[in-house]
């Protein structure tokens, strides 16, 4: 069965102008997948769609067979693209809140990873950098077992280092039965860490999707490059 | 660290050419272990699953075994090791003359060159 489906999906947020456009997807468990596109094509649309904040005008959305709904946010641990957190808590009372709320949060993992990227936890939270909130978030996120993980844009905030450290916390999370879905620009960055990818463009459907080694035997070369070849923008002197 | 990878040719087949090179060279000796796919994952932040099919791979060319949960192993077949490491040999020197080549450089020139090279 598939941890997440997508069926005919529409999304307007004014009338007559559809960021979606009839999306299907269908995603197994045990995959991480790149969702990909220009800026503007409805990626963070998609995952709020799913992470069930926003409503979509037409379509449906199951994750793990159900529909989404309070049952399905039990089992999506979703990044948002920006922060929300008072700026007044310590990270570690985040931390117990964060337990409180969520029954798969792992206390232990969290002060682990807090531990390895140097972040004290009774740190307040507006004293920290945009950098360091942004991996505090992961951590939480990734802190909790869940089913699906929804990640929009994880590593655009951090440094180089950083990232290196996040991508192998997401590899090192995996299990077979879960799923992770990453939106991101740093393409070239990611892409060993995927398994598939989706090209998401203009318009609001899926333009590509594949394995990423298939792209790399196929047209010899990465998945940058064939993002760059598919989405070019053509320049008029 | 991180490993990195070139565009052109699929992950897996270069994470294979890399464990098959530490097996050349003795860092995994014959029928010593060889790390887990979870562990290769995570120290080159690779996904798993092309891991795994790094080490099928591997497994299929013989010169690594799986024996269960046990983990895998490097064949002792040396013969076999012998063989990869004049594979990859010429391969090398195919690469190596064909860039050499370009520069038009001859082949006399070029074994002069190699001979006054510190090895």
């Amino acid at each position: 069965m598939s941890v997440l489906e997508c069926r005919n999906l529409t999304k307007a947020y004014k009338k007559g102008y559809n960021v979606l456009n009839g999306l299907n997807i269908q995603v197994p468990g045990g995959r991480i997948v790149g969702l990909l596109g220009p800026n503007g094509c409805g990626k963070s649309t998609l995952i709020k769609i799913i992470a069930g904040i926003l409503q979509p005008n037409e379509g449906e959305v199951f994750v793990d067979g159900k529909p989404v709904g309070e049952q399905t946010k039990a089992l999506v641990s979703y990044l948002p693209e920006r922060t929300y957190f008072n700026a007044w808590m310590r990270v570690e009372e985040l931390v117990s809140y964060f337990a409180e709320f969520y029954q798969d949060f792992d206390k232990d993992k969290a002060y682990r990873l807090l531990k390895d990227l140097n972040i004290d936890p009774k740190a307040k939270l507006k004293t920290l950098s945009k950098g360091t909130k942004e991996k505090v978030q992961l951590i939480l996120v990734m802190s909790r077992n869940a089913k699906l993980y929804l990640l929009d844009e994880p590593i655009a905030g951090v440094d180089p280092a950083a990232r290196e450290y996040i991508l192998s916390t997401i590899v090192g999370n995996y299990n077979p039965d879960s799923t992770i879905i990453i939106t991101t620009h740093l393409i070239s960055d990611v892409e060993q860490v995927l398994d598939d990818f989706m090209f998401i463009s203009y318009g609001g459907y899926v333009m590509k999707q594949g394995s990423v080694e298939q792209v790399r035997m196929e047209n010899s070369c990465s998945l940058d490059e064939y993002f760059r070849e598919v989405f070019r923008c053509s320049q008029n002197f | 660290m991180a490993w990195s990878f070139s565009g052109h040719t699929p992950v897996y087949l270069q994470i294979a050419q890399r464990i098959r090179a530490e097996i050349i060279r003795g860092t995994y000796p014959p029928k010593s272990q060889i790390p887990s796919v979870r562990q290769l994952a995570l120290t080159a932040a690779v996904n798993p699953n092309t891991v795994q099919h790094a080490l099928t791979a591997l497994e299929t060319e013989g010169i690594i075994y799986s024996e269960g949960t046990a983990g895998r192993f490097v064949t002792d077949n040396t013969e076999l090791i012998d063989a990869a490491r004049q594979e990859a040999a010429h391969q090398l020197v195919g690469e190596f003359v064909s860039r050499a080549a370009q520069l038009s450089i001859s082949k006399d020139e070029l074994i002069e060159m190699i001979k006054e090279e510190d090895i």
